[in-house]
């Protein structure tokens, strides 16, 4: 059907950037490419997933992870089943192995779960027959995200390999760092933190990145400028002394951005805090890549979808 | 009752023949014979045999296996009263039996808490009553374990309590630590601390780029070194007796070396799973490594085996803490610490043996006469007119771990489907065989 179409995985689920090798990702973004076009047609319809029933399960609340991945199954056919954790069983108690083995008892061929744990989305994949993937768990990884950003940064620079990638913010909490910082440095990208050093974890040079503790010096060059999200109940005392100090030493402004590359992008996974890690006239600046990045996301999990279902049965 | 004994009839005498007698309290290793009656031991040495079996005395023919006295476990959990369903009395002493351990020490973080003089009065009449091996338990620092206020010491210490501990939680008021251990000292008491400052062991596992990689909170070690070194200063002010519960690191032991090289009456206690393991057995959220305090890096181990060798720290504990499958089965970090270990204790201890880090006699200096010495109680010695607790293994005999053989109620073991070496034969308390690996 498409020139991509014989392009599989090594494994049965999606469940982290680790362990996928630079093949695997350079073959899902391009088909990711293909499913772009196909979003951008008034017929979007593909029927690779006809039949086969997938089930969003989040145990943490998200709109825009859980839409894009149920128009993303949609798109491609599949009958897809939102569940979330406020109308679920586990408020009365029951544990993540047990829904996880009531679900697989309806054979369904995707589950696609997020999970507030590090490890769950493995846990229960270990426990479940259909493909899992992993829509975030806990501070450990997401890794649609990391590739609908390696998708972006591609299409708008046209390489990822030697680029300079400053992601910055809370890095300690943060999942989307931990699948990003993996992905880019298996393509070829310098990858630097940035962030107070009370939002980094201890040892994270080992995964190869360079650490700033300050925007000036983790920005100086840099080709893309990749923000994360500071959560609420992180913001006052515990971990910054204030929203009103973090912005100043580590809010995206122009200022800031001007230290780097004179051609560079902003990125946010979403949803934004404006005015705590982001200024809106950045945001919404003519180097912003956030909207696209949402579009990209749609793209890249149909990708994901459409390669996890090569290897069901009966596919 | 007192001295933790189950109720048993009186056992036949028992000649244990050909064997390696070691007995760590006289640092002695030699091949020979040991004779077992009345309850305790009547003689080891050379050619027993020879001179005559003593009649009616069943001889056993050890074939050159050890013999050695039986382990004191100076750190276990025992779920009664409260949490039968994770293990009983009965059921830990049937583990303690299979793995070479004849005396249990159990922690007072039971439900209620062991805080009360008939709390440890119900525990020693259960285990006569049920259990195989002796069982002496601990009693809370602080009531309800709470940190606050003091137990009652004395009167928990005349009822039968060994040492008083506040199981896994450090005393975070040093005002009430210091005053537990000045008043502590009047009875001779000792206090078992456990050394994890609680605003800093929040986390899942050791703090270090594993951690940063799997997305777990970490937790430093400064976490046990600050309260230990707040803890070496309190017993030079105040003198009680003190034992470090479950040293984890390198820069423990350096805080340890200083107490001890200064005279104050400081102990410690490693446990075999951070002798055994490091942060990387965790491997993919494996939840039976999590444990409280955390597995370290491998650094930490080697320094943990050299420290045993060198007798700075003075013993080696099961930390059997059994876990049932609704505590285990889930996210790591949402899942309970601990592993049982009672049974594997001495097995897992032997690995040390074989890698020629640590001496055999030395390692069960470590597993009993230590022990018991820091307890005060008569055992860890083969010293005529001392209770026959003895174990019969040999060190050498390789065996894969079956974890539906293991006779505890939780089936929490690291060591599910280890390969060990070293297994224990016989298992006697007060003279009466009460294990045969048959």
């Amino acid at each position: 059907m498409h020139a991509a179409s014989a392009f599989t995985l090594s494994g049965r689920d999606l469940l982290g950037i680790e362990g996928l090798i630079a093949s695997e990702i350079t073959g899902l973004l391009d088909l990711a490419e293909e499913f772009v076009e196909l979003n951008r047609q008034v017929e979007k319809k593909r029927t690779t997933l006809r039949g086969r029933t997938q089930i969003n399960l989040f145990f943490e609340a998200s709109t825009r992870t859980q839409s894009s991945f149920e128009i993303a199954g949609k798109r491609l056919g599949a009958d897809v089943m939102n569940m979330s954790v406020g109308s679920s069983s586990v408020k009365k108690g029951e544990t993540l192995v047990d829904t996880a083995i009531t679900l697989n008892a309806m054979h369904p061929d995707i589950l696609v779960v997020r999970h507030h744990a590090s490890g769950a989305v493995a846990l229960l994949a270990r426990k479940v027959d259909c493909c899992v993937v992993n829509a975030g768990d806990g501070a450990h990884e997401h890794p649609t995200q990391a590739l609908l950003d390696a998708l972006t940064i591609r299409r708008n620079k046209g390489r990822i390999q030697g680029l300079t990638v400053a992601i910055c913010g809370d890095v300690l909490h943060s999942r989307v760092a931990r699948s990003n910082i993996i992905l880019l440095h298996t393509l070829g990208a310098k990858v630097r933190v940035v962030a107070p050093s009370t939002l980094l974890p201890s040892g994270i040079e080992s995964l190869g990145v360079e650490v700033f503790r300050t925007m000036e010096a983790g920005l100086d060059g840099a080709d893309i400028v990749m923000m994360l999200r500071l959560q609420r109940e992180r913001m006052a005392g515990s971990f910054i002394p204030s929203v009103k100090e973090y912005f100043h030493y580590f809010g995206l402004d122009e200022a800031k951005l001007r230290r780097a590359a004179p051609d560079a992008l902003v990125m946010h996974p979403g949803p934004m805090n404006r005015g705590v890690e982001i200024d809106s006239a950045v945001a919404d600046g003519p180097r912003s890549l956030i909207r696209e990045q949402v579009e990209m996301g749609v793209a890249v999990r149909m990708a994901v979808l459409d390669t996890l279902a090569r290897k069901l049965p009966n596919a | 009752m007192r001295n933790g004994r189950p109720a048993f009839r009186d056992p036949r005498p028992l000649l244990l023949v050909n064997a390696r007698v070691i007995d760590p309290s006289h640092g002695s290793d030699f091949h020979g014979d040991v004779y077992l009656a009345d309850g305790v031991i009547k003689d080891a040495g050379f050619g027993i045999a020879a001179a005559g079996v003593p009649e009616g005395a069943e001889v056993v023919d050890c074939k050159g296996a050890v013999v050695a006295p039986g382990l004191v476990d100076m750190r276990a959990f025992v779920g009664e009263p409260g949490a039968e369903h994770r293990e009983t009395l009965a059921s830990a002493s049937h583990a303690a039996a299979a793995g070479g351990v004849t005396t249990i020490i159990c922690q007072p973080t039971t439900d209620p808490a062991v805080d009360d003089p008939a709390i440890v009065d119900f525990i020693l009449r259960r285990a006569r009553d049920t259990a195989v091996v002796r069982v002496h338990p601990m009693a809370a620092i602080t009531k309800g374990l709470r940190g606050e206020e003091m137990t009652e010491i004395g009167l928990l210490q005349a009822a039968g309590a060994v040492a008083f501990t506040d199981g896994y939680r450090s005393v975070a008021s040093a005002q009430v630590l210091r005053r537990a251990l000045t008043y502590a000292r009047d009875f001779d008491a000792l206090l078992v601390h456990h050394t994890e400052d609680a605003s800093m062991s929040q986390g899942a596992m050791n703090e270090g780029a594993f951690a940063a990689r799997l997305g777990l909170s970490g937790n430093p070690k400064a976490a046990e070194t600050i309260v230990l070194e707040r803890d070496v200063r309190l017993v030079a002010g105040a003198r009680g007796r003190y034992h470090a519960a479950a040293l984890t690191c390198a820069e423990s032991l350096a805080v340890l070396e200083r107490a001890k090289e200064a005279g104050l009456p400081v102990t410690a206690s490693a446990t075999i799973n951070h002798l055994s393991f490091n942060e990387l057995d965790i491997g993919a959220y494996r939840t039976y490594f999590r444990l409280a305090p955390p597995l370290r890096a491998e650094e930490d181990r080697q320094a943990l085996i050299r420290a045993i060798s060198s007798g700075l720290i003075d013993v080696v504990v099961s930390d059997h803490l059994p876990q049932d499958v609704e505590g285990k089965r889930l996210p790591f970090s949402e899942a309970e610490p601990g592993a049982i270990g009672l049974e594997t204790l001495l097995s897992a201890a032997l690995r040390m043996v074989h890698t020629d880090q640590v001496d055999l006699v030395n390692l069960l200096a470590a597993l009993s006469t230590r022990p018991a010495e820091i307890l005060g109680l008569d055992a860890g010695t083969l010293r005529p007119g001392a209770p026959a607790d003895v174990i019969v293994f040999d060190p050498g005999m390789p065996y894969v771990l079956d974890p539906s053989m293991l006779k505890s109620r939780c089936r929490n073991t690291p060591f599910d489907e280890a390969r060990l070496d070293g297994r224990v034969q016989r298992t006697i308390v007060a003279g009466a065989t009460v294990y045969e690996y048959v």
